[in-house]
């Protein structure tokens, strides 16, 4: 029976992810908004900290850590500020899929959203910032796992502060200060990498993986209760 | 007045019926009288410290309270846990008083910190591990507070508060475990408290100390849940009345 409802979450999962990204294919705010505002970001940072002095080639890591949190903090919002629209909630609802699925559902549609965000946004930097890129192994795996600590703490607090008239501000609010641990986490964990001495870094992936496995047991115990309320 | 209201929540009638009762007066004197001590002990009797002089005497307040704004964020995150397993209404009002009062602590622990480390360091702030995540903390619960809220619906609004604290202290601990990796990687920690022996009536002060800001606490956590509680009972039948009020208007129309 475990078996089949796992199956059951998974296979409503896919449906969500499928439904959300096809969204933000066809209505382009990702693409023409969300990428233009990541990439604004690291041209900003080049404002306030003098490209000439060599500040950015060494705050690359964290630079680059804080335009992905607030990029993406605009995917976030946009992932519920869709199902708020025409009582698409109730529909959601009504649908009969579980509030499991849709939570992971709608946490891979921003996790895949946040990967694009980051292959970017790695591209900016490199281009901008003349980083140079280096210990490929751990930065692929910090990218996955910081990605799947945002995006599961990031969905479940979109939808605590969904449907509410102070979402946009409530958002980052909630969410900034729980994702601490994330941003200096893969900042650490990207220096590491940068600087030649991996084995830095490694203790970090651990971390934001435990963050990212609470979120998950947290999002897919507790969506349902926020979902069947109002 | 038969009227049914909408809530899903037990209203059960063996809750508190006003801000107070003989029980917590009594509980105020001794708080009273604990904080008397704590000044006696802390200001007049105790000796100045060879290091820190009298600034020391901050310690007797400022170590207490950070170890009860902790204690706060354990209450909410049980009261959330237990609302969202009975769905009692008297847990979600333990999780927010704990909540408010942990955030006056924690607010009480950062200042009396800077001013002790001014004179002390010189300085009012340094990165720290245990200053960052206090201060980590009180951002945390400043959240928890801000969906307390929220003008929405009694069962929005606390479900989603309960979702968030439940996760306060499971929040607390990664934070506390990532602030101390990111500081002690790069420098050994910049204060130990423990280090310094403290012994004779310094060491009997702070004993003093904790006892009456314990007292503080749960004097606090009892008035604010009692509040609270009154609060919402005064809300339900503000609705109760209201319906009435529109029913009897329909009557006569």
């Amino acid at each position: 029976m475990t078996r089949h409802v796992v199956m059951a979450m998974l296979t409503d999962a896919l449906l969500i992810a499928r439904k959300d990204l096809k969204l933000e294919l066809r209505s382009r705010v990702a693409m023409n908004q969300v990428i233009p505002f990541a990439l604004l970001v690291l041209v900003l940072f080049a404002f306030a900290l003098d490209p000439d002095r060599g500040l950015l080639q060494k705050a690359t890591p964290g630079l680059y850590w804080i335009a992905v949190l607030f990029s993406g903090l605009l995917a976030m919002q946009r992932s519920f500020a869709v199902e708020s629209a025409d009582g698409v909630t109730d529909a959601l609802r009504l649908s009969g899929l579980s509030p499991s699925g849709i939570y992971l559902g709608k946490t891979l549609s921003v996790a895949v959203q946040l990967l694009v965000l980051e292959v970017l946004l790695g591209v900016g930097v490199v281009v901008l910032y003349g980083t140079t890129v280096g210990g490929w192994l751990l930065l692929v795996a910090t990218i996955l796992v910081a990605t799947a600590a945002i995006s599961t703490a990031g969905t479940l607090f979109g939808v605590v502060a969904s449907g509410l008239r102070v979402r946009e501000t409530l958002l980052p609010l909630l969410l900034l200060p729980v994702l601490a641990p994330v941003l200096i986490g893969s900042t650490r964990a990207f220096e590491a990498a940068l600087n030649g001495t991996p084995s830095e870094g490694w203790p970090w992936v651990g971390l934001m993986s435990v963050f990212a496995v609470v979120y998950v047991v947290a999002g897919i115990f507790g969506f349902g209760p926020l979902m069947e309320e109002s | 007045m038969t009227t049914e209201t909408a809530r899903q929540v037990e209203v059960t009638d063996d809750g508190p019926t006003s801000t107070g009762s003989r029980a917590t007066m009594i509980l105020g004197i001794v708080t009273l009288l604990a904080l008397a001590m704590l000044v006696l002990f802390g200001l007049i009797l105790s000796p100045a410290d060879e290091n820190q002089g009298d600034a020391v005497r901050i310690m007797y307040v400022h170590v207490p309270s950070a170890t009860l704004s902790y204690v706060g964020c354990f209450l909410t995150t049980i009261g959330s846990a237990v609302y969202l397993w009975r769905k009692s209404q008297w847990w979600d009002l333990v999780a927010y008083a704990g909540a408010e009062v942990a955030a006056l602590f924690t607010a009480f622990t950062l200042v009396t910190g800077m001013l002790w480390g001014r004179p002390t360091w010189g300085v009012y702030w340094v990165w720290d591990a245990r200053l960052t995540s206090e201060a980590m903390l009180m951002l945390l619960l400043l959240g928890y507070l801000a969906v307390r809220r929220l003008a929405a619906d009694y069962d929005v609004r606390a479900k989603r508060a309960a979702i968030v604290g439940l996760l306060l202290v499971p929040n607390v601990f990664i934070v506390r475990q990532s602030v101390q990796w990111w500081r002690t990687l790069h420098q050994t920690p910049t204060l130990s408290l423990s280090g310094a022996e403290i012994q004779g009536l310094m060491l009997f002060s702070l004993f003093i100390g904790f006892i009456a800001i314990t007292l503080v606490f749960v004097w606090m956590v009892i008035h604010r849940f009692r509040v609270a509680w009154l609060e919402e009972q005064v809300d339900a039948e503000g609705l109760d009345v209201a319906i009435a009020e529109r029913r009897a208007e329909g009557a006569v129309s």
